[in-house]
């Protein structure tokens, strides 16, 4: 058993919680890879996720996240590396033999089945006898406030719903690792969010670690202790929420991760007098008068857009006829009239402390 | 698309017509299986009896050769069903080399006229140096029953989803387990209807059981030999009434069975 402490001082910061040097390894993964042929789904993956952290992987399609799920699950084994799952090597370990349980995308809820049966099935594999398995399905019906649809079957119940009772079967395993495979990406906004809260607190009352796979960085940012960012098949970036956001360790986390203007190259050079690509967030950056001072930054260019959201306004900037700067302003935060109109000549501007360095030109 | 209910009179004449035309020899055979007259199809029908039947069921040649059918007929079933559900699992998820023509493998006995299949088997069984007997028989059956479950088990895996294979073994259940409470369920109403079709048409194949059969008589080939001898025309219509039946009702329930829960297994999706 290794303490994950050394791996990231920030763990668990900023959550209130204080930080445990006895905090046990839930699964770790050793320069792991996937390959397909000549397709290297996943290259080189190392992590160590902390028991009863909730772990997100996050990424777009085909970056790996998935498959690196798969891999922990035991339903794929890895081509190179290996993984250990609570101190044991996993590797030819089948999924039937592992303390892991799996809620899948499309929920996989066997049809023929009742819910109660669906959830019933893990126990009743494994032996446990009737009367125990019938009151434990109950109770995990009843903790996903579903306690009167045990006798309905999959196909009667909605989306969300049917998410819940994957949920209750994978649970009423008592795992000590949960996968999640993009569990909320079937469900429309207001339930997902709902949903989100749910997971959360769910997590933190039953203390089991939870692997999220997600596409959706605001829920990975908003649910996890620390999300993993996947490109590629490899890994970008490994870190908290907070520090994923504020400080991007590559071009890919800051564009993938929120909104950001990365300048890149030769104009980078230009901007900043430095000779590194950086990134600003939009909201970091104002419209601004006069000349700059040494801690910040000053540059004209020609509004070419604004986009209403509500809550805040979005200002596309065209710098030097090809550079595109957003710039967020919440909405009352300034008066209406001295707001430019879209062709107007503008200066923007922001603090060099924003910036975000993404390695040297 | 349907028609306003109004068609021209040469068109349902035709129609009618055809349908009339495929199905008279049928009608005249159950018609005649019931009828007093002795010798051969003589127009009108003479009057009503049933004492065929207890003609035929009396005679120990018919009652053997239906057995035969029957013993042939459950066993290739049997078989097909377990050939054609591990041939459609080992198929229907992996791709490798030679795939293709696996498949083809599979379902060329259906494609190919039984006299070449017959054929085939005949020199296959020579050389090998086996006697014709009951097993033969099944063996040839066989090669074109499995087929139809093939198709029935592969096409219900391609719906199923690999998920619950996973969802499965995920939740603790080994091979065997994950075999019998889930994938076999999903499949069952497949290998029902596969089942019926296998055995209807293993029960009155006449071709290839020719080549194979030698010195034993199925029903079919029982049949055959009947036309050579007029008196017993009445009893031969007894029997074919006996053998449309005997696939007829199987392959209705079948359909029925199988087109219901489709319906409900659909709305689940």
């Amino acid at each position: 058993m290794r303490a994950v402490q050394s791996l990231d001082p920030g763990l668990h910061r900023h959550h209130g919680r204080p930080l445990n040097v006895e905090m046990v390894v839930a699964v770790e993964l050793n320069t792991v890879s996937r390959f397909y042929g000549e397709v290297r789904a996943l290259d080189h993956i190392s992590a160590t996720i902390g028991e009863g952290e909730f772990f997100s992987m996050l990424g777009p399609s085909g970056s790996g996240k998935t498959t690196c799920l798969r891999l922990i699950a035991g339903f794929e084994q890895p081509t190179t590396g290996s993984i250990l799952i609570h101190g044991k090597d996993a590797t030819g370990v089948p999924p039937y033999e592992r303390d892991v349980n799996t809620v899948f995308q499309d929920y996989a809820l066997f049809p023929h089945m009742t819910n109660l049966e669906n959830i019933e099935y893990g126990l009743k594999v494994k032996g446990v006898a009737k009367t125990e398995r019938k009151q434990r399905a109950q109770e995990a019906l009843a903790m996903v406030a579903l306690p009167d649809l045990g006798k309905r079957k999959p196909w009667q119940l909605s989306g969300g719903q049917r998410q819940r009772i994957a949920l209750a079967r994978a649970l009423v395993n008592r795992p000590r690792v949960l996968l999640l495979d993009e569990p909320l990406g079937a469900l429309d906004l207001k339930l997902r969010e709902q949903m989100q809260v749910e997971l959360k607190a769910l997590q933190r009352k039953l203390g089991i670690t939870f692997i999220y796979v997600t596409h959706d960085q605001g829920e990975a940012l908003s649910m996890s202790d620390r999300v993993a960012v996947f490109n590629a098949g490899r890994l970008e970036q490994i870190d908290t929420p907070q520090n994923l956001y504020m400080r991007p360790s590559t071009v890919f986390v800051a564009n993938f991760v929120g909104t950001s203007n990365v300048v890149e190259g030769r104009p980078a050079l230009d901007i900043s007098g430095q000779p590194h690509s950086f990134s600003i967030r939009p909201e970091h950056i104002s419209f601004v008068q006069g000349p700059p001072t040494p801690e910040t930054i000053h540059i004209s260019g020609r509004l070419v857009d604004i986009q209403y959201y509500g809550a805040h306004s979005r200002y596309e900037v065209e710098i030097a006829g090809s550079l595109l700067f957003s710039v967020q302003l919440a909405s009352e935060s300034s008066a209406q009239d001295i707001l430019p109109r879209v062709g107007d000549e503008v200066m923007i501007g922001w603090s060099r402390r924003a910036m975000v360095h993404l390695g040297d030109l | 698309m349907r028609s306003d209910g109004k068609c021209p009179f040469w068109l349902k004449f035709v129609a009618f017509g055809g349908i009339f035309f495929l199905h008279f020899p049928i009608i005249v055979i159950a018609a005649y299986a019931f009828n007093t007259e002795e010798s051969a199809f003589s127009f009108p029908l003479q009057g009503f009896t049933l004492k065929w039947f207890a003609a035929a069921f009396a005679r120990q040649d018919i009652l053997d050769a239906i057995t035969l059918s029957l013993k042939v007929a459950s066993i290739t079933t049997a078989a097909a069903i377990v050939l054609g559900t591990m041939a459609a699992a080992a198929l229907y998820r992996r791709s490798f080399f030679g795939k293709e023509t696996i498949t083809l493998i599979f379902i060329l006995p259906i494609a190919l006229p039984g006299i070449i299949t017959g054929i085939a088997l005949l020199s296959a069984f020579r050389m090998a140096g086996w006697d014709l007997n009951f097993w033969t028989i099944v063996a040839g059956h066989t090669t074109f029953c499995v087929v139809v479950v093939y198709n029935n088990v592969i096409a219900r895996f391609r719906r199923t989803s690999q998920n619950l294979i996973e969802a499965s073994m995920d939740l603790g259940a080994d091979g065997m387990q994950t075999f019998f409470h889930i994938i076999l369920p999903n499949i069952a109403t497949a290998l029902l209807a596969g089942g019926v079709l296998a055995f209807a048409l293993s029960f009155d194949e006449i071709i290839v059981t020719t080549f194979t059969a030698g010195p034993e008589r199925t029903l079919p080939i029982w049949l055959l030999n009947q036309l050579t001898r007029p008196r017993d025309v009445p009893i031969t219509n007894v029997v074919a009434l006996v053998v449309m039946m005997a696939t007829l009702i199987p392959i209705l329930c079948a359909y029925y069975m199988t087109r219901g829960k489709e319906s409900i297994e659909g709305s689940g999706k």
